[in-house]
């Protein structure tokens, strides 16, 4: 697609400009827009409650008329806030949430930047969040927002480790940093998935499936803790802090705090699924190629992406509404004296099953 | 040289969402470490004990439904009892039963509150409904009763303001049966779970004799072990005839008198309720409610101290007679404002999360707490 753009548009740069942003314009927003009404729905069918059912069939466009309240607010600035680092923050965090998806494979031929260092890349430019949540927190001049940034910057960053510890024993498993590459190899069928031991063959495979599903969960945990949702939403804890570091923010700031934790939510999902469970890979065969269809292959793998994506952000919204949250010392403890020394086992064991 | 800090001071309400009305707790914080905990109360208050000296005696009795506006059932039927044991009336059987049925459906839905509220602190979205839908079912038959759904003025002094409907003896029991495996449902999605465990075993934890000093009452002071319940230590109205047991807290997740056994004390009580209410349901006699409701109420000369048992604790009034139509003092002992008073003691030392935790166990009303 993008030698196709390059042909008709003729500068590079440009058609650099547009792949990057059409996950923005093509998926992000109305990803956001679909996962709060989800996530609403979701809620309130646990919770034996309808949720919104005024606006539109079963309140489907509950979210477009929130968004439309929220674009009429008055922004409103404290008067005690540091102006323009509370100006800049959630831009920052919406731009560090939604850059991870400039590098995120949604089919084989629609990928925002087929990069080499794709998944250093995420994990390198996800963490511009923590620096926009410090700011909000700190030109807030508010000490409910103080807290809450201070934990989510200690949470994330804690958390970052683990991560990337897992990630990294998947990196020399595949031998790549491409998300793209990543997924080509993981082709055919679930049972060259990752998470099922790769492409490997006989007894290797069998030995390395319990130690890709523990990575698998660390990922899912510490992911969940980087994205602050329940259990470990304690930077938001809204009984606790209010609603942590975006307080006292209003309006459409507020919205891109909110767009950018749904965005995130859909990013580490979207990592889970590439790097554990074969990425935009049909788990068998495509209609496409039994039709003869060529055309229909990557559109088939797009479902199949948000599919899998979707599913996991599903699983966020499931725990979110059914766990209580840990207190910010206990979830320093499970990152550091659990999840870290067991992803850091675990990235020995599989260094050494690689070898093998 | 050692870096200088300082103590940060953190206002807790009156505005917050887990402040269960309008508290303001002035935290003393060593980083995000509790030093103190200063309750600043009266946001609420409305004169009620000055309010009932210019009332006749049955007037009080909507003032007293205001103070914990969760157990206005109980509240009635303690100031009820002050009246009728200065006047020496005796009620009818009847009345005696509907009372109890009353007041133990009160407790239930009292605690289902409590411990609603106390997963929702720490960050428990769904059971809080799941128990707000069960107690909706027993507002509805206080609504059948006397129309009100949650300041009932129900229980009169010698009597009750209307008989019960016809239908009400059925619902109960249904309610009863429907209500029995909720409680197991509960268990399942917040008491044994391992995070809600880690919130609130061995958190803000108070041993007996200090839980003594305090005069905690009621399922806080069970949680710390000791099992007195006025039900069975005073008995008041007909509780000597019915079987239940008094639940304690033995610290099963962590230390006796923590966070999670006053919160599992009240999960204990909602059973043994319900026994009482299969009890009384069955033996409720044929009467008037309303035939030893006195003309004038107008007790003699002298003073009572009547206490009940009340879902947060001993609800005591104490009344002054001068023998005129009005009450000379009504005093009230609230069992939350007895409660708060420990707040300090029981935040030194934990994390700010926690004091919400704690707040969320000890199950204070403001209502009640400023009156």
């Amino acid at each position: 697609m993008y030698n196709f753009l390059v042909d008709i548009l003729g500068n590079e740069i440009i058609v650099m400009i547009i792949t990057a942003s059409l996950p923005l314009f093509l998926f992000v927003i109305p990803f956001a827009l679909v996962a709060v009404y989800a996530e609403r729905k979701v809620s309130a069918h646990m919770q034996d409650r309808l949720g919104p059912m005024r606006v539109g069939y079963h309140g489907l466009l509950q979210t477009v008329a929130d968004i439309l309240k929220l674009f009429q607010k008055e922004d409103i600035v404290t008067e005690k806030a540091d102006k323009s680092l509370f100006n800049i923050a959630p831009f920052l965090v919406f731009a560090g949430s939604y850059a991870a998806f400039a590098a995120l494979p949604f089919s084989s031929i629609f990928i925002g930047t087929n990069t080499d260092i794709g998944l250093f890349y995420i994990i390198a430019i996800s963490s511009l969040v923590v620096a926009g949540i410090l700011m909000a927190g700190w030109a807030s001049n508010n000490k409910y927002s103080l807290l809450g940034a201070m934990r989510s910057a200690a949470q994330i960053i804690s958390y970052e480790i683990p991560t990337a510890l897992v990630i990294l024993s998947l990196v020399m498993f595949t031998g790549t940093l491409n998300l793209h590459t990543m997924s080509e190899l993981q082709t055919s069928s679930f049972l060259n998935w990752n998470i099922l031991g790769g492409s490997e063959t006989g007894i290797i495979k069998i030995i390395l499936i319990p130690f890709m599903l523990i990575g698998c969960l660390i990922l899912f945990i510490s992911t969940l803790a980087e994205v602050n949702r329940t259990p470990f939403d304690i930077p938001e804890a809204e009984s606790e802090l209010v609603a942590g570091f975006h307080t006292e923010y209003s309006g459409m700031k507020f919205a891109m705090f909110f767009l950018s934790e749904y965005a995130n939510m859909f990013a580490v999902s979207a990592i889970i699924t590439s790097v554990f469970f074969g990425g935009y890979q049909s788990p068998f065969g495509y209609l496409g190629d039994l039709a003869g269809i060529d055309w229909l292959v990557p559109i088939e793998q797009l479902f199949w992406f948000s599919a899998k994506g979707l599913f996991f952000v599903f699983v966020q919204m499931w725990l979110r509404w059914t766990l209580p949250r840990l207190r910010v010392d206990q979830l320093m403890t499970v990152c550091w004296k659990y999840l870290i020394p067991y992803s850091f086992v675990n990235l020995i064991i599989i260094g050494i099953i690689t070898l093998l | 040289m050692a870096l200088q800090t300082e103590e940060m001071v953190l206002n807790m309400g009156p505005q917050h969402p887990s402040t269960h009305g309008v508290l303001r707790l002035e935290l003393i914080l060593d980083g995000e470490v509790v030093v103190d905990v200063i309750p600043h109360l009266g946001y609420l208050h409305r004169c009620f004990e000055k309010h009932s000296e210019s009332m006749t005696y049955p007037q009080v009795i909507p003032y007293t439904d205001r103070m914990d506006y969760l157990a206005s059932m109980s509240n009635n039927l303690g100031y009820a009892i002050a009246v009728e044991r200065m006047m020496n009336i005796e009620v009818p059987e009847r009345v005696e039963y509907i009372r109890v049925i009353m007041a133990e459906l009160q407790r239930i839905a009292s605690h289902m509150v409590a411990v609603a509220t106390n997963g929702l602190d720490i960050g428990a979205f769904t059971p809080f409904l799941y128990l707000f839908r069960d107690r909706e079912k027993i507002l509805s038959l206080f609504e059948m009763t006397c129309g009100a759904r949650l300041l009932y003025n129900y229980i009169w002094i010698g009597g009750l303001s209307h008989d019960i409907h016809p239908d009400f003896l059925r619902l109960t029991k249904e309610f009863i049966e429907y209500y029995k495996p909720k409680i197991d449902e509960i268990n399942d999605l917040l008491s044994f779970n391992k995070i809600f465990i880690e919130r609130t075993a061995n958190v803000g934890i108070i041993p007996l004799d200090s839980a003594i000093s305090y005069g905690f009452t009621g399922p806080n002071l069970r949680a710390s072990g000791l099992a007195f319940d006025l039900r069975r230590e005073d008995p008041y109205s007909i509780y000597d005839r019915f079987d239940f047991d008094i639940p304690v807290g033995e610290g099963l997740q962590g230390t006796v008198g923590d966070s999670w056994d006053r919160y599992f004390v009240r999960i204990l009580e909602m059973k043994e309720s319900l026994k009482i209410l299969e009890q009384a349901v069955d033996q409720v006699p044929d009467g008037n409610v309303k035939s030893a409701i006195p003309k004038r109420i107008k007790p003699p000369v002298g003073n009572i101290y009547s206490r009940t048992e009340n879902p947060r604790g001993e609800l005591g009034y104490f009344i002054i007679s001068d023998g005129t139509l009005n009450p000379f003092r009504v005093k009230v002992r609230a069992p939350s404002f007895v409660s708060l008073s420990a707040m300090g003691e029981l935040c030194k030392g934990h994390l700010v999360a926690d004091v919400i935790a704690v707040l969320g166990s000890i199950d204070i009303v403001l209502g009640e707490v400023d009156r």
